[in-house]
């Protein structure tokens, strides 16, 4: 299995109860709660932990895009795949992934993904993603054009990327007289693409269909393992078998000296990061055409962001593993076998954990789990694993 | 509610549900976001004029067509639609959205209007005067803050939300996040055309609109030559319902409506 360093980036100094009395970190929750030496020190350390983690024999690093909030400062993910670009000189580095259709010209991300697969000589993961609904408050995009403008971008950026230009483009939401991105990408055709979604399922079908490494975000991991699932079936259906290297999990990992002590530390961090830095209300998550009424409905009723939740819910539901090396390596065997995926998109940091505790957490990975899981692909048949 | 019919009319094979009541000169009414009814106010209005109410594309029982993408888009489907049903003097009575709708009709082609009512009207952007982001708020608190009195909006509250509706409003919502939801409920083209509506206009505003204050009544009755402002004291974003007397009688007058012979 391959590990990678999954940061958010999380603005960590803020004050949790400052965010609940606004009733959530995203689109209107002041920036005047930003204090910009602080959060200096927090870029700093947290390129510092990337750089860390190639030095550890991660796989890799991501980054993400997230808009006007606390909950990650990564507005500009490109700013910080650039930084690292040349400091991380095994890892591949994902950015998992940028937003499409919040960016009125594609092309600046079919621009910025070439010059970061130049810098790297093709370490570079291009994620594309159509950013949750928050997003669509934060920049103004017309949620009910979500889908469009990112079927409409995904096709422009890979065409300008395999198409000689400079060519004319003439679509609904983007028009260019001359198509000719300079540079091209490092890698012929380009760099590999990866999706990253709750769990949609036109994404994953469309996903299965392109053979592209497909990513399940935060999610219990009997719904990551059903998920997975439609990935293969889907597959064959194309004609083809899904290797498990096209199944990334993203998920939360944290290693204690004892299970008691792990569950400990990482409690507070943990449960800020899902009951302060994710919570916000269904109207900001859920923009009406960000998708269809039956998906709406469904996600209405489960009211995901809402509830509090306890480090025991989590760990219990199986959305993150927490405990001894040897408790890890259990439930992390489990779940890959449960799941069938081959890709382990780590959060090794999150919420308001500091830089010391991060560290040690990655350097207990590194050592403890990492090397049991080097050369281990899912133990048992996908198919069975999921029935 | 009110003796009326319903049907469904098709416009160049775009097919909308349309209600209609009364008789005399025709009069046209363009919902809000909140979707189309039959309202007391209708059938008051219903007593001297031809009402016709239609179900704008993407809502309720209406298609959504493939070329449905804008305000402007829906603007001139109701020219289309008033040349489909040959309708002259045209009274066009527009709320909120359907105010949007009815000024972009309005700039484009008044040839088959006879007047121009807009009511808590959406389409201009107003420097400096705070709005509700409505698309923040949960349904209900946006239905309350509709009302001068927010305890008035339990029959509104009850029609929109619901919950046998829910997949008819949560399309309504896609719809209306189509038309407004960037530029936020505005045009920012619209007020250098506004001067070629020359069709006598009357705007109806409640005093206390929280949706488009009442700032918004004076920008349109700047930009629009001669146009009437009558403002409803204590009253909200949505007069015809809050306060549908006051709101009947501002536009009989306007209209110099007689009582047809009983």
């Amino acid at each position: 299995m391959k590990f990678f360093n999954f940061h958010l980036m999380p603005y960590a100094k803020v004050g949790l109860d400052e965010i609940a009395k606004n009733g959530s970190a995203w689109v209107t929750f002041s920036n005047s709660h930003y204090d910009p030496k602080q959060g200096a020190k927090l870029y700093h350390d947290y390129l510092d932990q990337m750089e860390f983690a190639d030095q550890l024999g991660f796989d890799g690093v991501c980054l993400n895009e997230h808009h006007q909030t606390a909950y990650g400062m990564m507005p500009i993910p490109g700013v910080l795949a650039g930084a690292l670009a040349r400091s991380v000189k095994h890892a591949n580095i994902a950015i998992l992934g940028r937003a499409l259709p919040l960016i009125n010209n594609p092309l600046n991300i079919a621009e910025e993904y070439a010059m970061l697969d130049n810098l790297t000589r093709g370490r570079i993961i291009a994620g594309f993603v159509r950013g949750i609904g928050a997003e669509y408050h934060a920049t103004g995009i017309n949620p009910a054009y979500s889908q469009e403008r990112f079927a409409e971008a995904h096709d422009l950026i890979v065409k300008a990327w395999t198409e000689p230009g400079p060519f004319e483009y003439s679509g609904k939401h983007y028009q260019f007289r001359y198509v000719n991105p300079w540079p091209r990408p490092y890698r012929t055709p380009h760099p590999p693409i990866w999706i990253p979604s709750q769990g949609s399922g036109s994404t994953i079908r469309w996903a299965a269909k392109m053979r592209y490494t497909y990513c399940q975000t935060l999610s219990p991991i009997a719904d990551v393992a059903k998920f997975f699932q439609l990935y293969r079936d889907e597959a064959e259906k194309a004609g083809y078998e899904a290797s498990p290297d096209q199944l990334a999990w993203s998920n939360t990992i944290y290693v204690g000296d004892t299970d008691k002590k792990a569950v400990q530390e990482a409690r507070p961090h943990l449960e800020a990061l899902v009951n302060y830095f994710l919570k916000m209300p269904t109207e900001m998550l859920l923009p009406p055409g960000y998708t269809d009424v039956a998906s709406l409905k469904r996600v209405r009723s489960v009211k995901v962001t809402g509830k509090t939740k306890s480090i025991e819910e989590l760990m219990a539901a199986g959305v993150v593993i927490v405990g001894s090396p040897e408790t890890v390596r259990e439930k992390l065997a489990e779940y890959q076998d449960l799941a069938g995926f081959n890709t382990s998109l780590t959060k090794t940091q999150f919420g308001t954990m500091p830089n010391e505790m991060a560290r040690a957490n990655m350097t207990a990975i590194a050592e403890e789990i990492l090397p049991a899981f080097r050369d281990r692909p899912p133990q048992r048949a996908p198919k069975a694993a999921a029935e | 509610m009110g003796n009326f019919s319903t049907s469904v009319l098709a416009v160049r094979g775009c097919r909308i549900r349309l209600m209609r009541a009364g008789a005399g000169d025709p009069l046209v009414y363009l919902h809000g976001a909140s979707g189309a009814a039959w309202l007391p106010f209708l059938q008051q209005l219903a007593d001297k004029f031809d009402v016709i109410a239609p179900e704008h594309p993407g809502f309720g029982e209406s298609d959504t067509p493939a070329w449905l993408d804008n305000i402007h888009d829906v603007a001139y489907f109701y020219l289309d639609l008033l040349e489909e049903l040959k309708l002259e003097g045209v009274h066009l009575v527009g709320n909120s959205l359907g105010g949007f709708i009815a000024a972009e009709l309005a700039v484009r082609n008044t040839q088959r209007l006879g007047s121009l009512t807009l009511a808590g009207s959406a389409g201009l952007h107003v420097p400096g005067v705070r709005q509700l982001d409505s698309f923040l708020v949960t349904d209900e608190q946006r239905l309350r803050q509709f009302f001068y009195d927010p305890k008035r909006a339990e029959a509104m509250i009850a029609r929109v939300l619901d919950p046998n509706n829910e997949d008819t409003a949560l399309r309504n919502q896609t719809t209306v996040a189509k038309l407004v939801w960037q530029p936020r409920s505005h045009d920012p083209n619209l007020h250098k055309w506004l001067h070629r509506i020359d069709v006598p206009t009357l705007l109806i505003w409640g005093d206390t609109d929280r949706m488009f204050p009442k700032e918004h009544a004076q920008a349109f009755q700047q930009a629009i030559p001669g146009a009437k402002l009558a403002m409803i004291p204590q009253c909200g974003h949505v007069p015809q319902i809050e306060k549908p007397d006051e709101f009947v009688a501002a536009l009989e007058t306007f209209l110099g409506a007689r009582k047809k012979a009983a």
